[in-house]
């Protein structure tokens, strides 16, 4: 008992330790490749190393008018919440750490954690630019949320019609099941949208351009870290950082769990699992480059209105659509 | 403590115009284009002094910015430097002695480091930040070693 108890502290260590790295080389790739695309040079790749260590070094203010522990706990919280969802992803083709003990559902839930924490961050600094980033936050979480869960949920739901009595929300199923192979032509097309719909969905749950209206730095100074600085401010550094990679993962696990060891026939073994580990940081990076990068480099911020409206009508749209062609599919 | 060598490779940077006629302004923004690229030595415009290393000072200090100033220096967390940007924030330029002025920058705040020029060249201004922070690293030396 106490083995398998040690055997599971040392893989969590080796998980949070790999996923941090991870988010930060994903990071400086972000900023390197976001500057070649503008014609920069850009910064090292190593650049968010020299970020965060920097921010460790440099003094921690608390604002007089903050409502000091809860602006001390959150960045704490955040960090936690998306250190966790490491667990409950299967990384690099292993299985989840904790999956047998949390699903999909769990994850949708864990995902609303660091932003809410972020909220009650701004809220709790007391500067009207927080206050007003903690506000747009708010208003894109109830905007991205129901097109994200209507995607989740309907391959949830078409994976259940087609194995019943699987626990279909696990991820594990999930990704050894993975549905491109189960559709019909319908299905198919419905599978795509919801594909499309996460891949919006994506960089506004990472806060990036162009929604990244809570952080908006040239018009409310930053928003929501407004007031951080020092460790706290490394801490939603780190959170941000593993969020991408929480968020590749989640993507590379729902849509594209394939491995390339079958097809190499190097199953098995040392090799199987490099190939296979190779693969997936390959996938994720494709899906953070199309999602993230190339988008934030290509447009402008969008104002708070037009992002709700966005997600609201066209993007809900969108999902539902996938969802009911999903439905059809069974039918017909 | 001595500062690690990380610090002088992600100096973030915070704008603060004291009454400038913007021409300083234009070179500090000249300096972010992809032209001279500052973001690949690791320095960032940042929106608020809490997340700033450096402090990028242009011009007179006018009556009105007076209290600002002070304030957004203190805002700013430790260790930072500041760097004041063009002839006018060195020595008032050609608004010495004028009625809305108070006086050129380190007659208020802390001045490490000045950069000439009417306006500076970019190159200057980033030449200015690096020695801002090698300033600093002396500093924190000569501080550890008493």
């Amino acid at each position: 008992m106490s083995a398998t108890l040690l055997n599971a502290v040392w893989q969590g260590l080796i998980i949070l330790v790999g996923g941090t790295f991870l988010g930060m080389i994903y990071k400086g790739l972000d900023r390197k490749l976001a500057a070649q695309m503008q014609g920069r040079i850009g910064p090292p790749l190593r650049q968010p190393f020299f970020d965060v260590v920097k921010l460790m070094v440099k003094e921690n203010v608390v604002p007089d008018h903050a409502v000091a522990w809860l602006f001390n706990l959150m960045p704490l919280v955040s960090l936690a919440a998306v250190g966790t969802l490491l667990f409950y992803l299967p990384l690099g083709g292993f299985e989840p750490l904790l999956g047998g003990f949390g699903d999909l559902i769990l994850i949708l839930y864990l995902l609303a954690v660091p932003s809410l924490a972020m909220v009650l961050g701004g809220f709790a600094a007391g500067s009207p630019f927080a206050t007003v980033g903690a506000q747009r936050e708010l208003v894109m979480m109830m905007a991205y949320e129901f097109p994200l869960a209507i995607t989740l949920l309907s391959l949830g739901w078409y994976l259940s019609s087609v194995m019943p009595g699987a626990q279909v929300f696990s991820l594990t199923v999930l990704a050894s099941n993975p549905l491109w192979g189960l559709v019909g032509p319908l299905g198919f097309i419905g599978l795509l949208l919801l594909f499309c719909a996460l891949m919006i969905v994506t960089p506004a749950e990472l806060t990036k351009i162009p929604f990244d209206i809570p952080e908006a730095e040239t018009e409310i100074a930053g928003g929501i870290l407004a007031e951080y600085s020092g460790r706290n401010m490394a801490m939603f550094y780190l959170a941000d950082a593993i969020k991408m990679v929480v968020m590749g993962s989640l993507t590379v696990a729902l849509f594209f769990p394939y491995g390339l060891s079958g097809l190499l026939g190097v199953t098995g073994g040392i090799w199987g699992s490099v190939i296979d580990v190779a693969f997936y940081l390959v996938k994720v990076f494709v899906v953070i480059f199309f999602a993230v990068i190339v988008v934030r480099v290509a447009f402008a911020r969008l104002k708070i209105g037009q992002a709700a409206r966005l997600f609201w009508l066209p993007i809900t749209g969108i999902s539902l659509l996938g969802m009911v062609l999903l439905m059809l599919d069974r039918i017909v | 403590m001595a500062l690690p060598r990380s610090f002088k490779r992600a100096l973030w940077v915070f704008h603060v115009a004291t009454g400038s006629c913007n021409g300083c302004d234009i070179e500090i923004v000249a300096a972010l284009t992809p032209r001279y690229d500052v973001e690949r030595f690791g320095i960032m415009l940042t929106g608020t002094p809490r997340h700033a290393d450096v402090l990028l000072i242009t011009g007179p200090v006018t009556k009105p910015m007076l209290p600002r100033l002070k304030r957004i220096y203190e805002q700013t967390p430790d260790p930072k430097a500041v760097v004041v940007v063009g002839g006018c924030g060195s020595t008032s330029g050609v608004f010495y002695e004028s009625y809305n002025v108070v006086g050129p920058i380190d007659e208020v705040i802390p001045v490490d480091v000045y950069v000439p020029g009417c306006p500076s060249r970019p190159e200057a201004i980033i030449d200015g930040v690096v020695k801002a922070v090698a300033k600093l690293e002396t500093l924190e030396k000569s501080r550890g070693g008493e």
